[in-house]
This record gives C-alpha cells, sequence and structure tokens, in this order.
C-alpha cells in the first residue's frame, strides 16, 4: 500500500500526525541522552592529552553538528516552500531557526568552555568558532527577517529566499573563515578513519542521534502552533479550541 | 570501564571540573529554557485565539 | 533585453546625480570612519599599516550598507517599482541593474578615496595598489549582495537596521579575501591567491544575487 504523503502536507492532518509523534520523539531523545551521558562520563576513558577535559566533546561537536544540519534543513525546507507554495513547508522552515540557533549558541559556549583549557582562552579566533559565530549571526538575521514582516505570506517567502542566499554562503564562509586561520586541531574525524577510541565516537553518535530527536520534538511543538496561529479561522481549529 | 573511584572525584573531573559541568549545564539550561519557552507561547497562543475567535463571533 | 538593463542604470546615475547630496553623505562616512580609527589607536606608522586594509574594508561595507536602503526605496514609494515589475523584460534584469548603478555611485569612488587613506595610514605604494584592486573586485560584491537585503527588506519598519543584520554575515568573505590580499602582499606572500578566490566569490554573486534579489522583489510587491 502506498502512503499518500501529500495527505499530511495538509496543515489539518499533519496537526494531528505531529502531536501523536511528539511524545514518541521526546521519549527518545531523553533515553538516548542518558545513554549517552553514560557513554561519555562512565565507559569513555582518560584521554591521553586532554585529561578529563575532553569530554565536552559529547555535547560541543553533537551541537555543532546540529546548528549546521538544522540551517541546511530549514533551507531545503525554504526550498521546497519556494518551488511548490506549500505553506506548511514555510512554518517548518520558521520552526526550525530558534532551535538550530539555540545549538550554535551552545556549540559556541561548549566550544569556548573547551578551549579555555586546551588553548588556555575562553575566546580563540580559530576557524570553526569563528564560523559557529557566523553562523548565529545568519540565524539571527533570518529570525529578525521573520519578526519583521507583518504579512506571513511575504514572511515566509523573504524568510525563504534569505535562507537560500544563506545556505550557498555557509560553505563559502567556512572556507573563507578556514583560510584566514587554521588554529583549530585538525578535524578528529577524517574521512579516513577515526582518530578517536571507538567508544568516544559511539558517546558523540549517540548525543547526536538524542539532539536529532529532540530537535524533531521540539520543532514537531513550534510548528503546531504556528499552524493553529496561521488557521485560526478554519473549522478544525476552531474544534481544537474548544478541546484545548 | 570508566571507575571515578568517589563522587567528589567524578565532580572534580580530574581538575576541569568548571569546564565539563560548566558546558553541561549551560547546554541543559538553554534546553531547559527553550521548552519552557515553548510551553508557555503555546498556552498563550490558545488563549489568545480562543479570545480572538469569540470576539470575532460576537 | 541589454537596452533595458542599460536604461535601468542610466536612470538611476541620473536620479543620483540629480541628488548629489546622498552621494557625497556615503564618501563622507566612508572618509570619517577611516579616519576615526588613528584618533581611537593611536599614530604610530607601523600599527596604522598592519590595521589599513582592515579598516578599509570593515568602513567600505558600512558605506554601502549605508547607501543601500535607498536603493529600491524611492521607486517603490512613489510606484514606478511596480511598474518596472511589470514591464514584460524579466525582473532579474532590474535588479542586476540596480546593483550596477550602485556599484557605479556608491563603489567607483571608495576606489578613487581609498589611495588617499591608504597614504595616511602610512600603506607603501604596492599595497596601495593592491587595495585599490580588491576594493575593485569587492565593491561589486558589497551592491550585488546589498541589492538582496534592499529587496528583502523593502517597505519595512527599521529598514536600514534590519539590512545590516541580514547581510553582514554574507559579506564575511569577501572581508576576508579583500583585507587578506593586502596583508598577504605586505606580508610578502603575494596577493594573487586571495585576490583569485575574490574573484570567485564576485563571479558567484553575480550569479545568483540579481536572481535573488528579483525574487526578493516579487515577493516584497506582492
Amino acid at each position: 500500500m502506498s502512503i499518500n504523503w501529500y495527505k499530511y502536507s495538509a496543515p489539518a492532518t499533519f496537526y494531528g500526525l505531529a502531536g501523536r509523534l511528539v511524545p514518541w520523539f521526546g521519549g527518545a531523545a531523553a533515553s538516548l541522552t542518558v545513554i549517552g551521558l553514560y557513554l561519555s562520563f562512565f565507559v569513555a576513558p582518560t584521554d591521553f592529552q586532554q585529561g578529563e577535559a575532553y569530554r565536552v566533546i559529547f555535547i560541543h561537536v553533537p551541537a555543532a553538528w546540529m546548528s549546521m544540519f538544522i540551517y541546511l534543513v530549514m533551507a531545503a525546507w525554504a526550498a521546497v516552500g519556494l518551488a511548490f507554495n506549500t505553506r506548511l513547508s514555510f512554518m517548518m522552515a520558521r520552526a526550525l531557526a530558534p532551535t538550530g540557533a539555540m545549538f550554535t549558541f551552545v556549540a559556541l559556549w561548549t566550544g569556548a568552555f573547551w578551549g579555555k583549557p586546551m588553548w588556555g582562552a575562553w575566546w580563540v579566533w580559530d576557524a570553526r568558532l569563528t564560523s559557529e559565530l557566523i553562523l548565529l549571526f545568519l540565524y539571527v538575521g533570518i529570525m529578525a527577517l521573520w519578526a519583521a514582516i507583518d504579512d506571513p505570506r511575504r514572511g515566509d517567502k523573504a524568510g525563504a529566499l534569505l535562507a537560500l542566499i544563506g545556505a550557498i554562503n555557509v560553505p563559502i564562509i567556512y572556507f573563507s573563515v578556514k583560510w584566514w586561520n587554521t588554529l583549530h586541531q585538525g578535524s578528529s574525524i577524517k574521512p579516513s578513519g577515526t582518530s578517536m577510541d571507538e567508544v568516544m565516537l559511539a558517546g558523540m553518535v549517540v548525543m547526536a542521534i538524542a539532539a536529532w530527536f529532540y530537535t524533531i520534538a521540539v520543532v514537531f511543538v513550534r510548528v503546531r502552533r504556528i499552524i493553529l496561529e496561521r488557521e485560526r479561522h478554519t473549522e478544525w481549529v476552531k474544534h481544537v479550541l474548544e478541546g484545548a | 570501564m570508566m571507575e571515578w573511584g568517589s563522587w567528589s572525584a567524578f565532580w572534580a573531573m580530574g581538575g576541569y571540573g568548571l569546564y565539563v559541568w560548566g558546558s553541561f549545564a549551560m547546554t541543559a539550561l538553554a534546553i531547559a529554557v527553550e521548552v519552557v519557552q515553548l510551553r508557555q507561547a503555546g498556552r498563550q497562543t490558545l488563549q489568545q485565539l480562543k479570545r480572538l475567535n469569540k470576539w470575532e463571533s460576537e | 533585453m541589454l537596452g533595458f538593463l542599460l536604461t535601468v542604470i542610466r536612470r538611476d546615475l541620473l536620479l543620483a546625480a540629480r541628488r548629489r547630496g546622498d552621494w557625497l553623505t556615503a564618501q563622507f562616512f566612508f572618509v570619517m570612519v577611516v579616519s576615526l580609527f588613528p584618533l581611537g589607536i593611536g599614530p604610530e606608522p607601523e600599527l596604522l599599516k598592519r590595521i589599513a586594509p582592515g579598516v578599509v574594508w570593515v568602513a567600505a561595507t558600512l558605506a554601502s550598507l549605508l547607501s543601500l536602503p535607498r536603493l529600491f526605496a524611492d521607486d517603490h514609494r512613489d510606484g514606478s517599482l511596480e511598474q518596472m515589475l511589470l514591464s514584460p523584460e524579466p525582473a532579474v534584469l532590474l535588479a542586476l541593474g540596480k546593483a550596477v548603478a550602485h556599484w557605479l555611485i556608491y563603489g567607483i569612488p571608495l576606489l578613487i578615496v581609498a589611495p588617499v587613506l591608504g597614504i595616511q595610514f602610512a600603506l607603501p605604494a604596492e599595497a596601495i595598489g593592491v587595495l585599490v584592486l580588491s576594493l575593485a573586485l569587492g565593491t561589486p560584491i558589497l551592491s550585488l549582495l546589498g541589492a538582496v537585503g534592499a529587496a528583502l527588506t523593502l517597505g519595512l519598519r527599521g529598514g536600514g537596521v534590519l539590512l545590516t543584520l541580514l547581510i553582514l554575515p554574507l559579506y564575511v568573505p569577501a572581508l576576508i579575501f579583500g583585507a587578506g590580499a593586502v596583508d598577504a602582499m605586505l606580508a610578502g606572500t603575494g596577493a594573487e591567491a586571495n585576490l583569485s578566490l575574490l574573484g570567485a566569490f564576485f563571479v558567484l554573486s553575480l550569479i545568483v544575487a540579481p536572481w535573488i534579489s528579483a525574487a526578493a522583489l516579487r515577493v516584497s510587491m506582492e
């Protein structure tokens, strides 16, 4: 039997589906976080160079991955919205931005807290931290644009265009910043295999998946609220409101 | 397996306690702030929409 | 097609010629911002020489951002923008024409003023040459990407600040390669690499930006 995906692109049906999925994703995120923390503190050995300070990697790297990944997913939803003019895609893009900005801030904070013991300074103008800072500016910019435009239709499309040109620039910014200053240790996850202990990698991957599930749960909650706001005049929303 | 020996050793984290727990605490705080804000915004939106619909229906 | 592009550019040049005031304020803003730095940092030529490329480039980005909100605002207000969008000519040409006009009006004068500021910052002659070359390659990027911001924030309250917030992160590669070119030249490693990367970023902006600002114009005008 083929699933009629278009059925779920209608806000009304998506609202119900997302509502049912949120607890599952939230539960998965919580349990994976517990497993990830257990791995990172009670299984992963002490690093011969950095001692215990390296354990910040179990939060810093997943957060950095998520900040970049969420921006690209946001840009993808923006592109889908512009191509098919589906309102729900724009709502998903809007719902993703705050969580992406949160992960970028966490990546910056944990990067600074990791940099202090390793490089002796709270803030170091190294390639990845600087690119992360600029990514935060991109998030702030797109959220400011959405906030500044009252008309939802224009706001959706303007934000989507900014997300697109932003997404084109993210690799260029990363490359130019890396060109400008490569202080950061070489990426410990090289394509040719990792120079890291398997358990360390496992811990990081588990935390990354937890962060991914968390993002889905939070974004679904946020997008459901946006759907209610946008579809206020429809019968089904009035029905939902009486129920609530 | 990683044996910490005692809770104090665990919190000390090999002398890097401030940095490790500072990072994890801020992450927990950021997530808590986002979840709480989300819940509040949800409740606020529901009340607002109910009020708006009621005014318009009268 | 080309005729429409040229008319848009000529029209904007005429408008700018009539209101020379706006044009002058942007130039003096650029000179003033650059001249403030020695007052804040001190007159040692050695230090000024090191910060000169960064200061000139940052001032160039700010000067272009200052002059961008008006790019579409006047036409938006008197309705001529709507007419131009309704014309059979593709909107991409309109966006491109506006960006080129902005570059001619606000970009090129920077190239003329930059050497004077370079001397003020004790830059050697070759470094000034590279600085002007990097600005020549860089200022079109500022205009092209800035036009996207101007189109997105058309008619919004607080448009100027919002425009800066949106577009400054996109200027980072141009700033890095532009200022980096002069630094590399001063450090003796030659500026070719930086300048070619700047050129590559310029070509990319030339291809992507007009298309997106045209779409942004249509979105803002609905």
